[in-house]
């Protein structure tokens, strides 16, 4: 039952990073492979402020702040101009950010891990009978689980995010309804980042934070991305979930748990060879 | 009186290749202007390019006095003009309200897209019937008349239609061509692309008749019709 809901709210961390890759994949085509160092930026921009304020709310609104800000950045100066180009200059340049960044990270803070005590201590309840919950579990599950209704009323219901979904569709017959691509291309990926931000949050209480912090949970939620079908948001939230899942069930077993990554990687591969879409991936139509 | 939509030698490339090699024509408001020509002759280029979906490399296309020569598409669409593209391009996976309401993206009245709502669903009953279906699943019919009332929904000035009959059966294709006549009537101006030239020919006011990017003819619909070498290029059954 614990194994359970620790997985589920380390699966709820992936669904979140996932949910970043997925969108930005949907609406401008491409893989942003910096997405899990803009995890990283969030996490130390939580340590130094809060390092300095002592408050972690306060911490947390900045780095959500500055998340938001940093993708919108990185989306202006390194993948704009490259609206039209190859998807291996993309890749190429989405893996010279992710160095940029965790280069200046290493300059600034060093190699040697951060983190936040106040985090490590929220505690712990019985939530029933010999069943004992990290307080920082639950936060997580919850406040995800309103993050991912949010969102998904959000798409469904509002102007906007109607227009994204006609983009991520056909982005020249958006623009003949006025919906300006630039624009959407960017709110997608500002909300991308503003649930990094969330994810960096959760993540730094389970770790602490060094320029290799986004690395590991940005790989497997990209995983989680494609075995729920790259593109999909439920599908992110699915393949999220799932891998956090599957990790900390084999985590728990003693003579599985020094095989986990191979696992989770095995049945990303499994999935592609039975549905190469992923599970909630649509077919891919390329359109002009 | 100046002409609504002005087009004014425009060249324009698909990277080496030159589509339009200085097309120049005129729609004055309240007509239906037709456009025909073959296969491959740049009639879709030329719609792209007027809706800014495009842009030319030389020439200017004014609108309603503004030139519109690098305005985005989507700024476009604010000044009062349409494009139903050719293959219809409705946003499958969204439902046929969705797709509508997304044609309204621009207007912020509630009241007056409310208005505009019951004159499409007036004109095509069979939207309101099906607004809750996933517009991929629409027959081809079906899908025609949503990019139509799609475009209607941001109240158009001007609506460019790029092969509306295309894979239509003939009794479809008649009752489109009324809807595009009744369109007009109630004051919006069309520029209509067609394949079938016989049809276009019949509900237009002028025509344009494009060979290989440039126009090679134009005039009175009805005076082409009688036309010999557009009656064996274009009228033969
Ligand atoms: N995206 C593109 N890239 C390269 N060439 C293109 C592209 N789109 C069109 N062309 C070329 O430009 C020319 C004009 O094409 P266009 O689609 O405007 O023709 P059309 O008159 O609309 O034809 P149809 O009646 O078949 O729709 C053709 O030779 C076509 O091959
Ligand atoms: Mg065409």
């Amino acid at each position: 039952m614990v194994t359970l809901l620790d997985g589920l709210s380390l699966g709820a961390i992936y669904a979140l990073i996932a949910l970043g890759y997925t969108m930005v994949y949907g609406i401008a085509k491409m893989l942003n492979f910096a997405h899990g160092d803009v995890i990283m930026v969030g996490a130390y921009a939580i340590f130094t402020v809060f390092s300095i304020t002592g408050n972690p709310v306060i911490a947390f609104i900045v780095s959500i702040i500055l998340c938001v800000v940093l993708g919108i950045v990185i989306e202006k100066l390194a993948y704009k101009p490259l609206r039209t180009a190859s998807p291996l200059a993309v890749l190429i340049t989405a893996i010279g950010v992710s160095n940029l960044l965790q280069g200046l990270a290493q300059l600034i803070f060093g190699t040697e891990p951060k983190s936040v005590i106040i985090l490590n201590k929220l505690g712990s309840v019985e939530i029933a009978d010999g069943i004992i919950l990290n307080i920082s579990t639950i936060v997580t599950l919850v406040l995800s689980a309103i993050i991912m209704i949010v969102l998904t009323l959000f798409i469904k219901k509002t102007k906007t995010g109607r227009a994204m979904l006609a983009v991520s569709e056909d982005k020249g017959a958006a623009q003949l309804m006025g919906v300006n691509v630039n624009k959407i291309i960017m709110i997608t990926f500002a909300i991308g980042s503003a649930l990094a931000a969330f994810a960096s949050l959760f993540y730094l209480i389970k770790i602490p934070v060094s320029p290799s912090f986004g690395a590991l949970p940005g790989i497997k939620a990209f995983a989680a991305a494609v075995i729920g079908g790259i593109g999909s948001i439920p599908g992110a939230m699915v393949g999220g979930i799932l891998l956090g899942l599957v990790e900390n069930i084999c985590l728990s077993i003693d003579v599985i748990a020094p095989y986990t990554t191979s696992i989770e990687f095995g049945l990303l591969i499994l999935i592609l060879l039975v549905k190469p879409t992923g599970i909630l991936g649509k077919k891919i139509r390329e359109k002009v | 009186m100046a002409p609504l939509l002005k087009v004014d030698n425009i060249e324009v490339y698909y990277g080496m290749i030159k589509a339009l090699k200085g097309v120049s024509f005129e729609v004055n408001k309240g007509e239906i202007v037709a456009l025909i020509g073959a296969n491959g002759a740049g009639k879709t280029t030329i719609l792209h390019t007027v809706s800014g979906l495009l842009k030319p490399k030389t020439g200017k296309i004014v609108y309603n006095d503004n030139d519109i020569t690098k305005t985005p598409a989507h700024k476009i669409v604010t000044m009062g003009m349409a494009h139903v593209p050719e293959g219809r391009r409705i946003f499958q996976q969204l439902s046929v309200i969705d797709n509508i309401k997304l044609g309204a993206f621009t207007r912020k009245d509630k009241n007056e897209i409310e208005e505009t709502l019951k004159y499409v669903y007036e004109r095509f009953p069979r939207l309101k019937e099906r607004k809750n279906q996933i517009a991929g699943t629409l027959s081809g019919g079906e899908q025609q008349m949503l990019a139509m009332g799609r475009a209607l929904m941001s109240k158009p000035d001007f609506i460019l239609m790029d092969e509306p009959s295309m894979g239509l059966s003939p009794l479809l294709v008649s009752e489109i061509f009324e809807i595009i006549k009744a369109i007009n009537e109630n004051g919006t101006t069309v520029l209509l692309v067609e394949q079938n030239a016989k049809k276009a020919l019949s509900i237009a006011d002028r025509a344009y008749v494009l060979e290989t990017g440039s126009i090679v003819l134009s005039g009175d619909a009805k005076d082409l019709m009688n036309d010999e070498s557009v009656k064996k290029a274009y009228l033969s059954e």
